[in-house]
């Protein structure tokens, strides 16, 4: 109990840091990542062929690459200059998306195709018929494996203390320099997470419950 | 040529991640130089540690591996080079031994106290600073060396001239440290996020040499070791704003052989062998060494 009164400051400063960067980068990686799905179903050739590689490229490199992209590489191109919670923002909301892509999509492949062909059918182009029928039918299918991306990404937050942005992750280098146990620190950080976990857990719960569908 | 400095540094990034990034390699301390007379029968009355020593016939000396200019190890060579190592193989030759008979030993900077209580090292010698908590679990000789927090900055640069100047600036030292913590608590460097915190000081010097930060700040014998590895680029400011005495960690009690290596670092103030090793580390970053005034008890 000791490390976290005599720190008190240190977690709550760095933690409110946590959750900046997961509500930025959440709200980013969902709209990006439905847009991405959007992408992957379209009758457009070209526009499946760049959803699809941007999801293999993105998905399969590790988040501590994206990372050292941005804030090492991603300079030298000299386009628009990022401070480090921005660079952060970006890494985390490229990288989460290219899995909200992948859990939208396979919500979409749960709407039978049959809803898709009755709507053109009815006249509407391909982005109404996605908006209004298939969509909603595909999110709430997904609430479990999206959370579950969300509850991944809060997590991933802590990747950005090694690029100069002060969050839960760089809470044990802090103490070890305070002359802190850092093992007990480190207790209270993950005890934090799961805290913070709770309410999306919670979250999914109400969800599921509100827009379950009966088949 | 975007493109190709692109390409680099992903190369350099990569690099970093799997752990051998190694810049600053340029710190070669010339053939000659850190080779000492060894000293014949030398006698400790009444040291446990050296007669451990002695039965052994080799000394196993820790040290550090990931500082440029003073405790590093290349990751080619596996030969450890810098201004500490030069002082642990003066001390070994002064106990008795050269430098085929001792082993390097890397001990990182959380796990020191133990190492030297553990009896895994003989000493240590590797940017240890003398503290009243850590002299209850190990004891020091010295201090070799008196370091404080300074800031490296660019060769060219001329506004930067002390800790009172650096207000606005970016400044780069490593995630969570203590010198990232006295420019935000002293209020030199305002707003927060001008204070740049990375992984490591090589990742700092590389954003300095970008020049996407103004400065990089930690002890002043770090940031020399940097700039002794590339003098016509960086430069260490010389205005320190904190003390640090680096000090030779020892078993605790072993007053015997730590009267001894006071003995020997004294002796090494007085017959230019101080600077010497000063002279081929350190030195070549351009700034100056003082003499420190060490603290017997």
């Amino acid at each position: 109990m000791g490390v976290l009164t005599r720190n008190i400051d240190l977690f709550v400063h760095h933690f409110a840091n946590t959750l900046k960067l997961f509500a930025v980068s959440g709200i980013a990686s969902l709209l990006l990542g439905i847009f991405l799905a959007m992408l992957r179903v379209s009758p457009v050739p070209v526009f499946r062929g760049a959803g699809t590689l941007y999801v293999t490229v993105v998905r399969n490199t590790p988040l501590t690459l994206v990372f050292v992209f941005f804030v090492f590489a991603y300079p030298y191109l000299e386009i628009i200059k990022f401070e480090f919670f921005t660079a952060a923002v970006v890494a985390l909301s490229l990288y989460t998306s290219a899995f909200v892509c992948e859990v939208v999509r396979s919500g979409i492949n749960t709407v039978p195709v049959g809803q898709a062909e009755a709507s053109r059918a009815l006249g509407l182009t391909f982005t109404q018929m996605l908006g209004s029928i298939v969509l909603p039918q595909a999110l709430r299918s997904v609430v479990p494996p999206m959370v579950s991306t969300f509850i991944a990404l809060l997590k991933n937050t802590t990747v950005a203390a090694g690029f100069s942005v002060r969050e839960a992750g760089a809470i044990r280098d802090a103490l070890s320099e305070l002359g802190e146990d850092t093992l007990t620190g480190m207790l209270w950080v993950a005890a934090i997470f799961v805290l913070l976990v709770m309410p999306l857990t919670y979250l999914q719960r109400v969800l599921e419950k509100r827009w379950s569908v009966a088949r | 040529m975007r493109v190709r400095t692109l390409a680099a540094v992903l190369l350099a990034g990569g690099l970093a991640l799997t752990a051998c990034g190694k810049e600053g390699t340029g710190t070669d301390t010339g053939a000659p130089a850190g080779v000492f007379d060894v000293a014949k029968d030398v006698k400790v009355e009444g040291s446990p540690t050296f007669e451990k020593i002695k039965a052994r016939g080799s000394l196993v000396v820790g040290v550090k591996e990931d500082q440029p200019g003073l405790g590093y190890k290349d990751p080619t060579t596996n030969k450890y080079t810098g201004f500490d190592i030069d002082m642990a193989k003066l001390i070994a030759a002064q106990l008795g031994f050269a430098e085929d008979k001792i082993q390097f030993k890397t001990i990182q900077s959380a796990a020191r106290e133990q190492a030297i209580i553990n009896g895994d090292v003989d000493y240590y010698v590797g940017t240890y600073s003398i503290t009243a908590a850590r002299k209850e679990k190990v004891s020091f000789a010295g201090p070799y060396y008196i370091a404080g927090q300074d800031l490296l900055v660019k060769k060219d640069n001329t506004d930067i001239k002390g800790p009172d100047t650096i207000k606005s600036k970016k400044v780069c030292s490593v995630t969570g440290s203590t010198p990232a913590k006295l420019l935000r608590d002293k209020k030199l460097v305002e707003p927060d996020a001008n204070v740049v915190e990375l992984q490591s000081y090589s990742l700092c010097v590389t954003k300095l040499l970008d020049g996407e930060v103004d400065a990089v700040s930690t002890d002043d014998a770090i940031l020399k070791g940097y700039a002794a590895a590339e003098p016509d680029k960086l430069k260490v400011v010389g205005q320190t704003f904190s003390t640090e005495k680096y000090g030779i960690g020892l078993p605790k009690d072993d007053k015997a052989l730590r009267d001894k290596v006071n003995e020997i670092l004294e002796k090494s103030l007085s017959d230019g062998k101080w600077d010497e090793i000063y002279k081929n580390t350190l030195g070549k970053s351009g700034s100056e060494g003082k003499h420190p005034t060490l603290e017997k008890y």
